[in-house]
């Protein structure tokens, strides 16, 4: 044990990331920073070193210290009362998520941080959720302590904005319950039927009033408990004057329940009790199917969950951390390196570089200088700047944009199911059979007319159409979740078949933010010099400095003298004798900036040699994708950047594409409206929070993600961007779901017609209900799956 | 015949011990985490609960 070499990296022993030096060990042990052997000593004085034998290297890199007032804000008392969620006179409970959570160390180390300070009673992880719930006694350590005792082992807390406004929601079980006492009641029923479909002799004909007794009291939780979901459902349809595919079932329930009663208390027969409970377990089994949801994602994040619950404002020369509503117009904010801004403002002090990778999808920071206006949602990198707010936090550029009308509605109001448009039909047609049986046996036998009419409408009730979407949809959601494309429900999956513009967002949706292109123009180096640039760039830990490192593919072991960095500007240092400048144009004395894209400026001794173009590079898989989606469907970029790339870019989309840069995250809303207005079905794919209003407002909003951990923007489905070369097959998979639903319905049809046949001629028996309902439920079931996992295995889903 | 009665009444009983535990077992949130409760058990010490915090 102990051994951190491989090959021959040296790699810490804590976090697994490579050592640049080895003087940093600890009992023969090697890490890469001060911060990760602080943690391993911790530990290692706890006696919790199991932490490092359950997996290897598994800790987290500790190289960005964390300021130390970082927490301050978890002792003001209105934060604090809204993060707790329980408290007596002894101890305080709180759930903090921490999405650094990433295996079974993780778990060992939270779950024993009693060890580490006696003041926690109790911590306990649900990994899925990457949350702990901690129990505390608040007279040996406060909520701060608490926060910041996890930090120092590296699991530091998430704590947004929207935590202090909402709660949690809760997961709904209730179906799960009513799908149990259904299958119980099912099961039960079924049993104490069977005497009765084998006939029973008259001595036991006493039996028989008993069975049918207990078979009441079992339907009784089923009609009142389980089949509730399609009641209310049905209800909330016919008070929106919609007639949804629930109305007919709720129909069907109703009156199976009526007239088994009838027939039990009047002593003419045993009723269709089997049937009725068999179709509710097996309709409740289908949309417990569908429903299932992705706990670890969140396809519902406003602007609240990225913003940060407190900051910290400078009032009389005093910092007071304050909770993100109460900022007004006015006040000076303090934002620290690696601080999210929180609302529109002006520079007053310091540089600012902005990373606005959360809502452009663009990595490399952004230059702001004293007196410009800073937009919320972007990332200070560097020193620590003063804000002087000039709009509230829910007026700002960005997050106004969730405050729009149209987007308070329930989504799912957004489109409605070819299913329930399907239903109507056929419950039309149902009605007209069922009207004509009546009116024939009203002539000829007037004493059947109620016996037909009850028949018809048990037989005939959707629920083959329910259960063959439901079960379709629920096994496509499992295939394609498989393939990390997370889809809301499955409406989603309807509307990513009906789509037919798709629309693209630029920066880390088309481009990656992992790598960049990096272009060299100007005079050509001889490879000392390029040595000498590579050296100095290594010196800085900006994302342009270690692009450009890598650039020559050059040694890097010159020695760098009087090495200086200008934060937001550049850097500069001697190497080899060579007085070698890197940086922005100001930087290095350029008047004539060119435009195109992102450039920094290299001087050797004080005369420009040119400059490093860098650019966001294109997925690989972009062309391919491109052609694909093009052949079926219009294909339109809408980019927050400058029209530098056009050309590359049409070239890249096809003549016909639509092409829209300098766009804003309203234009983009608005430019998807236009396009809904023109009847067009648009989907739209983006990454960052400039899409959201798109995403919201699209027919079906995809969000790119690099890591499906990360935050998303609001969205209907979230695609992980390593698959997205896979786009066609998922669509092509969307639009199969749609025939498979249909071909079950016709299969289910035929049953239809068999038990129509009985029903309308009178002769109905429960015999024969509760042959054909097991018969046609459990076919579907077993085509649904089996075509939908067919076509995904051919396709290699 | 009777005796079909009372045999009836048991195996009606037992599911329903059997839906008992079921519901038990949704609203204990066994099914919620997946991940943690099969490697907690591997654990040597056993985590403090929040059972015999008063002890503490």
């Amino acid at each position: 044990m102990g051994a951190t070499i491989t090959t021959s990296k040296i790699i810490c022993f804590h976090c697994g990331e490579a050592c640049k030096s080895e003087k940093i060990t600890f009992q023969q042990k090697t890490f890469c920073c001060e911060g990760c052997k602080m943690v391993y000593r911790l530990l290692n004085d706890n006696g919790l070193c199991e932490y490092y034998d359950l997996n290897q290297q598994p800790g987290i890199n500790q190289r960005i210290e964390i300021r130390k007032d970082k927490f301050a804000f978890l002792e003001e008392a209105g934060i604090r009362q809204r993060l707790i969620s329980f408290e007596d006179d002894r101890q305080t409970h709180v759930t903090f998520y921490l999405p650094s959570i990433h295996c079974s160390s993780c778990l060992y180390l939270l779950e024993n941080l009693h060890k580490l300070n006696p003041g926690v009673i109790s911590a306990r992880v649900h990994f899925t959720r990457k949350e702990v719930s901690i129990v505390f006694d608040h007279r040996m350590i406060t909520l701060r302590e608490c926060a910041e005792l996890l930090n120092s082992i590296g699991y530091e807390p998430y704590i947004s904005l929207h935590d202090l406004q909402h709660q949690p929601p809760r997961i709904k079980k209730r179906m799960i319950y009513q799908l149990g006492v259904a299958g119980f009641s099912f099961a039960n029923i079924m049993l104490l039927s069977f005497p009765e479909y084998l006939g029973l002799e008259n001595a036991e004909i006493s039996l028989q009033s008993a069975f049918r007794t207990i078979n009441v009291l079992l339907a009784l939780p089923v009609f009142f408990f389980s089949a509730q979901p399609f009641f209310s459902a049905a209800w909330n349809g016919l008070k929106n004057r919609f007639l949804n595919i629930d109305a007919p079932i709720a129909l069907a329930i109703l009156v199976t329940f009526s007239r088994s009663l009838y027939e039990v208390f009047s002593g003419t027969g045993a009723g269709y009790f089997d049937s009725m409970s068999g179709i509710v377990f097996f309709m409740l089994l289908g949309r417990v199917l569908q429903d299932r949801t992705y706990q670890q994602l969140s396809f519902d994040r406003d602007y609240t969950s990225y913003f940060p619950i407190a900051v910290t404002v400078l009032k009389d020369g005093k910092k007071i951390p304050t909770a993100l509503p109460d900022i007004k117009p006015g006040d000076t904010l303090l934002i620290h390196n690696q601080e999210l801004i929180p609302a529109d403002g002006i520079l007053t002090k310091g540089n600012a570089a902005v990373d606005y990778s959360f809502v452009t999808g663009e990595s490399i920071p952004v230059q702001k200088e004293m007196g410009e206006l800073l937009y919320a949602g972007g990332k200070q990198t560097g020193n620590a700047i003063e804000l002087l707010v000039i709009k509230e936090v829910a007026q700002g550029y960005l997050t106004k944009l969730w405050l729009r009308d149209e987007f308070k509605k329930e989504p799912q109001e957004k489109n409605i199911s070819f299913v329930h448009l399907l239903s109507k039909w056929f419950t039309v047609i149902v009605f007209s059979i069922t009207a004509i049986a009546a009116i024939y046996w009203g002539f000829t036998d007037s004493s059947k007319v109620w016996n037909v009419i009850t028949a018809v409408l048990i037989v005939a009730c959707p629920c083959a159409l329910l259960l063959s979407n439901s079960f379709t949809n629920g096994n496509v959601l499992r295939i394609l979740g498989r393939n990390r494309f997370y889809l809301r429900g499955a409406q989603a999956i309807e509307d990513i078949a009906n789509a037919n513009h798709i629309v693209f967002d630029k920066t880390g949706t088309l481009t990656t933010t992992k790598e960049q292109d990096v272009v060299f123009e100007g005079s050509l180096l001889p490879l000392d010099l390029q040595q000498a640039v590579t050296a100095l760039a290594a010196q800085s830990t900006h994302p342009l400095s270690k692009v450009i490192a890598q650039y020559f593919n050059a040694e890097n072991n010159l020695p760098v003298h009087q090495y200086r960095e200008v934060p937001g500007y550049g850097i500069e240092g001697f190497v080899l004798g060579h007085q070698i400048t890197l940086g922005s144009s100001a930087h290095v004395g350029v008047t004539s900036a060119n435009n195109a894209g992102t450039s920094v400026y290299l001087a050797i001794d004080g005369q420009l040699t040119g400059f490093f173009r860098v650019r966001n590079r294109y997925r690989p898989c972009i062309p391919d994708l491109v052609n694909q989606l093009g052949k079926h469907k219009k294909l339109s970029v809408l980019s927050g950047d400058n029209s530098a790339e056009r050309q590359y870019l049409q070239h890249l989309m096809g003549d016909e594409a639509l092409l829209l840069f300098d766009q804003k995250p309203e234009d983009k809303l608005h430019c998807i409206q236009q396009l809904q207005q023109k009847k067009q079905v648009v989907m739209m794919i983006g990454d960052g929070l400039n899409d959201a209003g798109a995403l919201k407002q699209s027919n079906i909003g995809i969000a790119i993600t690099e890591d499906s951990n990360n935050f998303t923007p609001a969205s209907d489905a979230i695609l992980e961007a390593s698959q997205l070369h896979k786009l066609p097959l998922f669509i092509q998979l969307c639009k199969a779901n749609r025939n498979i639903v249909l071909a079950s319905f016709i299969m289910s049809i035929l049953y239809n017609i068999v038990g129509i046949c009985f029903a309308v001629q009178g002769i109905l028996s429960p015999l024969i209900a509760a042959i054909l309902m097991p018969a046609s439920s459990l076919s579907i079931v077993l085509l649904t799956f089996g075509c939908s996992n067919f076509i995904a295995s051919r396709w290699k889903l | 015949m009777s005796v079909i009665i009372l045999l009836i009444i048991a195996s009606v009983s037992i599911a329903g011990i059997f839906l008992a535990a079921f519901c038990w077992s949704i609203k204990d949130k066994q099914y919620d985490d997946e991940y943690s409760p099969p490697l907690r058990i591997l654990f040597d010490d056993k985590p403090a609960s929040a059972t015999d915090s008063d002890n503490q």
